[in-house]
């Protein structure tokens, strides 16, 4: 079958590098994980107002039973992900290191349903919003934003495009390339969803060109559909990191530049990651809210590396230990990608809402280079897809500079890892852009 | 488990390293260095060794007596020691030759902080130094395969001679003029130059614009702009000295203002000043600028541009 709906991207990146891909699961079927004996979930698993537990101690829950919610409206709420009672509400740290409530659930093994649970109905727009909410979606890629503000831009911003995120361009994960390979028809149908929401006439789903299985799926699925004419489209991008990073791919897919400080509405676009709207058309179907995530495990100390269906609130080491286990004691625990995931300092941390990956790495992987003085040599400067100038950031800090910080722009630079992953003398740069972006606010 | 390392992201490294970068300028400079071995004979051969031993135990030296870690492993002496000699002329005693070295890396590199801090080229200020101090030995130049003869016959460089005109264009390519050993062969510098442009450790702004500047200023001045550029420190200094990363900047704009100057510069100083040669003072006088360049040439980030014209509306 002839691919007619493959679009080219319209623009290169900026900067970025060529990380190595090692997508050793890419072939890994998700297993789903049977529910560990203990659920830790933490009260906020999103940017935005943390929720308040609406169970105490001694309670029962079960699957997909609300435990706690915030009256904000920039929030998301939580759900129990499996069966049995609350044991615990206590201040536990999540892997950033910031303290919340977390709601412990012991699991009674039963998985039961909440018999509350009804698929929403939707008459109006309104009713959608008001059932991505309730479904507590946020962003999966990783940011954790909230769904419900998402799909909810501002009435004055005309949004004419919807770009479905699926470049994966983090190294070592494919949970999102297990989610177009094996819930494809869910992906489309919450695509039409989303589409139809919005008001949009055109979607762009973009996939990095190290997927080509995902794009022949995607682009043969959407070709079949007759829903609306050609409107949705496949974009194949070039494999260079980061091009999954929203401003990035809105660069890549339309040309458009977003204004510093400025959202995608602003330039007329939203992006979803692809299991945000598989998940949206799954819950519109079932009811069913957030509460289990598909993560990649992987990293040269995990024994099996595979794709696993985990409930959220799963210890890391749970979810490791039910993969099959360590091959050898591993040195550094990451929660996400290897480019931009955070190293624990112990594998109990829970699966969150915007998990994507638990690497392990062992001895020799977890050793980073020992930094060396600067060269000067500007690398950090052509990788920065935000064209932001490290080399000089690390200096006026050094001198605590803070009006030529901010001469630098420092408040733009996204965190992506490119200046530290590309500096030959292996400098902290990241760590500095981190810092300086403090002392600038 | 195990005591677990926690280290902010990224994870993962690409592998470059400051090192690897120094190996691929000394490859690059592998065909200029065996040109004048060729040309000029065994004593060559001895004024490069020399000097990159020099440069190298100087840089061993100096970290030991100030008690700092050592960084001959960064290969960084090596290519000072090696650019420096290539820019000799071979018939120099070599123990100006070592002190040429010596001055390069103690003076201005060590004493300013060792890699990444010194705030010109080193190898150009080392051959400066030798200049000033050793005028006579440093311009004594002889004509390439004197050695086979026996007799080294000295001579002017093309640079010199000018307006008497006798050398061809063939001839100043290949290299068979007289000169400093490193510098005579165009051919050797712009292959390695080539290199080092395809490896990607120096973007071809530099080389470019000051060859270019220099050959339009030559010409608008009515010299001979071929025979300019061909003449001369110009394409070993505009490929592997005014590329120097510490010493020049980091943007792309600030590249070109950089390799403007010195382009003018040793225009300038080539038509109308008494010196033979002004691609090392010309390169030294916008080292000290790059850091000025720097500081007013932000590179433009992101979105910023679009949000003042908006601003502007």
């Amino acid at each position: 079958m002839k691919i007619t709906n493959l679009l080219k991207p319209v623009k290169r990146p900026l900067g970025g590098v060529k990380a190595p891909h090692r997508k050793n699961t890419m072939n890994c079927e998700t297993v789903i994980m049977p529910p560990p004996e203990r659920v830790y979930i933490p009260v906020q698993q999103h940017i935005g107002a943390p929720c308040i537990p609406v169970v105490k101690k001694g309670d029962a829950v079960k699957v997909g039973q609300l435990i706690a919610d915030s009256d904000k409206p920039f929030s998301a709420p939580i759900h129990a992900s499996v069966s049995g009672t609350v044991v615990e509400i206590s201040e536990k740290p999540i892997v950033t290191g910031q303290m919340m409530p977390f709601i412990v659930i012991e699991s009674d093994g039963e998985m039961a349903v909440d018999e509350t649970i009804t698929p929403p109905e939707i008459n109006n727009h309104d009713d959608f919003i008001a059932a991505v909410r309730k479904s507590g979606l946020v962003g999966l890629g990783g940011a954790g934003f909230p769904a419900s503000i998402k799909l909810s831009p501002p009435k004055d911003k005309k949004i004419d495009t919807l770009i479905i995120n699926c470049a994966e361009c983090e190294p070592y994960i494919t949970a999102d390339y297990r989610e177009c390979i094996e819930k494809s028809e869910d992906i489309l149908d919450g695509v039409y969803k989303v589409k139809d929401l919005l008001g949009v006439d055109r979607v762009i789903i973009c996939v990095e060109d190290n997927k080509p299985e995902a794009i022949r799926i995607l682009s043969e699925i959407a070709a079949k559909d007759d829903r609306d004419g050609d409107a949705v489209k496949i974009m194949k991008l070039a494999s260079k990191y980061p091009q999954g990073a929203e401003k990035v791919m809105i660069y890549s897919a339309t040309g458009r530049k977003v204004p510093a400080g400025k959202l995608p509405s602003d330039v007329g676009c939203v992006v979803m990651n692809i299991a945000s709207v598989a998940f949206i058309s799954r819950y519109m179907k079932t009811g069913m809210p957030l509460v289990a995530k598909r993560i990649t495990v992987d990293g040269s100390a995990v024994k099996n590396p595979m794709n696993v269906y985990a409930p959220i609130g799963t210890r890391l080491c749970d979810v490791v230990e039910f993969t099959g286990g360590t091959k050898c004691d591993p040195k550094k625990v990451i929660n996400g990608g290897p480019m931009m995931g955070m190293a624990a300092y112990t594998p109990e941390f829970p699966v969150m809402k915007q998990t994507n990956a638990i690497l392990l790495f062992n001895q020799e992987d977890a050793k980073l280079p020992t930094p060396t003085a600067c060269i000067r040599c500007g690398k950090c400067i052509n990788n920065c897809p935000m064209r932001l100038m490290p080399v000089s950031v690390e200096q006026a800090l050094k001198t605590n500079d803070i009006d030529r910080l901010k001469k630098l722009n420092v408040l733009n630079c996204m965190e992506c890892g490119c200046c530290s992953f590309g500096c030959p003398a292996a400098r902290p740069l990241v760590q500095s852009m981190k810092l300086a972006k403090q002392k600038v606010r | 488990m195990d005591k677990l390392l926690v280290s902010p992201s990224p994870h993962i490294h690409s592998g470059a390293s400051t090192r690897r970068i120094m190996l691929d300028v000394i490859i690059a400079l592998v065909p200029a260095a065996v040109i004048s071995i060729i040309y000029f004979g065994y004593n060559a051969a001895l004024l490069i060794a020399v000097c990159i031993a020099s440069a190298v135990f100087s840089e061993w030296a100096s970290r030991k007596i100030m008690k700092r870690e050592g960084t001959c492993g960064d290969l960084s002496a090596v290519v000072t020691g090696l650019i420096l000699a290539l820019n000799l002329p071979s018939t120099l005693p070599l123990w100006m030759a070592i002190i040429g070295a010596a001055v390069a890396i103690v003076v201005v590199k060590q004493f300013f902080g060792g890699l990444g801090q010194n705030f010109a080229n080193p190898a150009i200020v080392g051959r400066i130094v030798l200049t000033m101090s050793f005028t006579a030995a440093m311009t004594n130049w002889v004509e390439p395969f004197s050695w086979l003869k026996g007799d080294a016959v000295t001579t002017a460089t093309p640079l010199a001679s000018t307006y008497a005109g006798n050398a061809d264009y063939l001839d100043m390519f290949l290299g068979l003029t007289g000169g400093s050993m490193g510098e005579t062969c165009a051919l050797a510098l712009i292959i390695g130059g080539v290199y080092l442009i395809c490896r990607k450790v120096i973007s071809p702004i530099i080389p470019v614009v000051y060859v270019g500047t220099t050959a339009f200023m030559l010409f608008v001045c009515g010299e001979d702009p071929i025979k300019g550029v061909l003449s001369g420190g110009l394409m070993l200094g505009a490929f592997f000295m005014a590329t120097d990363y510490v010493t020049s900047p980091n943007t792309k704009l600030g590249k070109v203002i950089f390799a403007v100057g010195c382009g003018l510069v040793t225009a300038v100083i080539r038509v109308y000043g008494s010196l033979p040669e002004g691609a090392s003072f010309s390169i030294l006088l916008m080292n000290i600028l790059t850091p000025q360049i720097d500081r007013l040439v932000i590179s433009k980030p992101f979105g910023v541009q679009k949000e003042k014209k908006e601003a502007a509306k």
